[in-house]
């Protein structure tokens, strides 16, 4: 065995940080999915009628549907009836202040970096704090609230705020858009919805964290997004997830509204367990994200750094419906060991002189495989359109695969694309010339991955871009091959 | 400083150096010349510590330390630098990012303090003068689509803040006009002081003009078969390699 696989041996073997569980009392569901299940998390979360028949409507769809086999991916045949829908904390759910909240909770949170303590929070950023399918905390709101921003659990929100859900749900992601999508507007659980009024620049940063802490259980959380004219928003979304040896099934829908001049940032950093080094258990994370640009120059902006998760199945898109609109995704993508992820973005361009960009980053390692997948599509209406894109892979090890589909539509003659793509692989050379300089190997392997992510790190908030740095070394801890 | 005592080393089976023996002490300026294909750059790796080298026989002693028990990084760490001759490119990383990442590491082996960022910047500047590099050429990705002599020149400046004990120049000189050749070897002579010592790796006399070396050797065929000042460099450039090759037979046929 040469130096280099004893190395990409040690870096694979690195164990994952937030694989630990706690023992809360739960509130669930029984297992299985059928129409009681439903009615069941619709009864549970006291919802109106209309959204209980939502609910159903997409459950019977999705009850005809087939799983899709498109993806670059592969994994055992789900079962749907052996999992639970709804799992919440008995002490969590609503509380009125921070105060009230499970000591449990907060400590948990805690220990995943992420203070619900307002006073102790050093950076401007609210939290929406979930835990398998409840919103536990949710920080800042006050202060929100006197912009007129809403910041919320999504919970919360179908019973305060039901003329913005009727309005909004489904609007960009309709239930019967796919399998998964499918299957979430069925079961969703809880997720934060956040409304930005017109004219408003969000002062901080709003995120959420996801955590699935219970056994046997699928998250299936909804975000929902609505900027109106000439509003601002950066939201930010964090995951992770307790080693288990069976796999976990995570669903999400997000959805975004961009309204006329208003803007959407939207960055995730995806750390959900990703299996062992044999590639037992994992998340599978089946995601639909989509924004739409609804008015002339609007702009939403993807960012995601991908680095959990056994499988993962997710496509960021934007729907560039008004005029002069903008839609980007930058993505950096790690698998390692037995990972998979088939991941991109759709652009779909149908307003005039709409622009988008694509940077895709790719990093495989270990027997990972790594694809990236991506449809620009320009209609015949949207003249002058542009997009860019760029997809990137970087090689670590020589069992691991990177795979490009880029589909690509243009229907008009006078709108322009241009698509780059490489391949490159960890140079020996790259490694030694570090080492030579007194670096070592991880150091080495860390600066020259963040090197090659730096163009999608630099899009994410600073406090975020931090941890995502850290996160892509650790993921990657001793693949050098 | 460095002791290098009957040193074997093969390459896939192939024996590339084939007996090295040579002693630098501190203060010391020694060139390495020879044909291409005996075994310079290869010397250099091996020193270096880079991969892919089986040592067979002998032993490398540097400050008392057996050299050929560490790895390539503990050696960058313990005070040897090697200037590539071909720098390797790393997109997205700056200069400054890689050397404040290289020196804390350094400093942190030693048991020093990390430098912090106003008194890197202050000693990055110092030794900026010394190479004539812009602060924007060490902004941008190290190497990448710097020319020739830009590459050669962010060499000198790792080297200068770095501040090795022992810099080992690998052809450092080949590729560069004259003016790249004048500022790189104005570089290295600042550098020069009594408790260092440089190997200068060179194909032609012509580096020599501007770091006068106090030794010369000749490697030929794995082996250093003269050692002399630097008249024997004038020698060299004046007669070509063809008589070292006569009087010690020509490489074997390979």
């Amino acid at each position: 065995m040469s130096t280099d696989d004893q190395v990409l041996e040690e870096f694979t073997s690195k164990e994952y940080e937030h694989g630990w569980s706690v023992d809360f009392e739960a509130d669930e569901a029984p297992m299985g999915l059928n129409e009681d299940i439903v009615k069941f998390i619709s009864h549970k979360k006291n919802e109106p009628e209309w959204l209980l028949a939502w609910r159903l409507k997409s459950f019977r769809y999705w009850a005809q549907l087939e799983e899709p086999k498109w993806g670059n991916v592969h994994y055992p045949k789900i079962d749907y009836q052996a999992l639970k829908y709804y799992s919440a904390p008995k002490k969590g759910g609503k509380v009125k202040s921070l105060d009230e909240l499970d000591p449990e909770m907060i400590k948990t949170f805690e220990r995943l970096g992420i203070s619900l303590n307002e006073q102790k929070r050093l950076s401007g950023i609210a939290v929406d704090a979930v835990i398998d399918s409840v919103s536990v905390a949710t920080t800042f709101k006050e202060t929100l609230g006197k912009l007129g921003i809403i910041f919320c659990s999504f919970s919360e929100a179908v019973l305060e705020h039901p003329e913005l859900i009727k309005k909004y749900l489904g609007s960009v992601v309709p239930a019967a858009d796919n399998y998964y999508a499918a299957l979430n507007s069925a079961v969703f659980s809880d997720g934060s919805f956040c409304y930005i009024p017109r004219g408003v620049r969000c002062p901080m940063e709003l995120s959420t964290y996801f955590r699935i802490n219970a056994a046997n259980t699928g998250q299936f959380e909804r975000t929902l997004i609505v900027a109106e004219d000439d509003s601002y928003v950066s939201y930010l979304e964090g995951c992770t997830a307790p080693m288990r040896d069976e796999n976990q099934l995570h669903a999400a829908v997000v959805e975004i509204y961009a309204a006329k001049n208003a803007e959407v940032k939207y960055s995730t950093v995806q750390n959900w367990y990703p299996g062992n080094k044999e590639g037992v258990g994992g998340i599978y994370n089946f995601v639909t994200k989509r924004g739409i640009c609804a008015g002339d120059h609007a702009k939403i902006s993807w960012t995601q750094v991908e680095t959990g998760s056994a499988v993962t199945w997710k496509y960021p898109s934007c729907i560039l419906k008004g005029d002069y609109s903008i839609g980007e995704f930058y993505s950096v993508a790690v698998t390692n060991n037995y990972q998979q992820a088939d991941t991109g973005t759709k652009m779909i361009h149908l307003g005039k002189h709409t622009k988008s960009r694509i940077v895709s980053k790719g990093i495989s390692a270990g027997k990972s495989q790594n694809s990236y997948r991506g449809h620009v599509n320009i209609s015949k209406r949207a003249t002058h359109s542009r997009n860019f894109s760029q997809c990137d892979s970087l090689l670590m090890g020589n069992q691991c695969g990177a795979h490009t589909f880029p589909y690509i539509d243009v229907e008009n003659s006078s709108s322009q694309i241009e698509h780059e793509a490489t391949t490159s692989k960890i140079g020996e050379d790259q490694i030694f010339y570090c080492k030579q300089r007194g670096l070592d190997e991880e150091s080495s392997v860390a600066l020259i991955v963040n090197g090659f992510a730096k163009e999608v790190m630099n899009n994410l908030p600073m406090e975020f871009a931090v941890e995502a740095q850290k996160l892509l070394a650790l993921t990657l801890e001793g693949s050098v091959g | 400083m460095i002791s290098i005592k009957n040193l074997h080393a093969n390459i896939e089976g192939k024996e590339i150096l084939k007996g090295i023996n040579l002693e630098v002490k501190s203060g010391e300026v020694h060139a390495i010349m020879g044909p291409n294909g005996s075994g310079k750059s290869t010397l250099a790796s091996v020193l270096a510590g880079r991969d892919g080298y089986e040592i067979t026989e002998g032993s490398v002693v540097f400050e008392d330390k057996n050299l050929l028990d560490l790895e390539a990084e503990e050696r960058a760490r313990e005070g040897i630098f090697l200037a590539f001759q071909y720098p390797v490119e790393i997109p997205g990383v700056s200069t400054t990012n890689f050397l404040k990442t290289a020196m804390n590491q350094i400093r942190q082996y030693r048991g020093e303090k990390s430098l912090d960022a106003v008194a890197f910047l202050k000693l990055m500047k110092a030794k900026m003068k010394l190479v004539e590099i812009d602060q924007a050429l060490l902004s941008r990705s190290l190497n990448e689509g710097f020319s020739g002599g830009e590459k050669k020149r962010n060499e000198i400046f790792q080297m200068a803040m770095l501040e090795p004990k022992l810099a080992i120049l690998d052809e450092t000189d080949s590729g560069l006009d004259i003016d790249a050749l004048r500022i790189v070897a104005h570089g290295v002579n600042s550098l020069k002081s009594k408790d260092n010592a440089s190997i200068l790796i060179t194909h032609y006399q012509r580096l020599l003009d501007y770091i006068v070396p106090d030794f010369v050797h000749v490697l030929f065929d794995g082996k250093i078969v003269k050692t002399g000042d630097k008249s024997l460099a004038m020698e060299l450039e004046k007669k070509g390699y063809d008589w070292i090759k006569a009087e010690h037979g020509s490489l074997e046929t390979i």
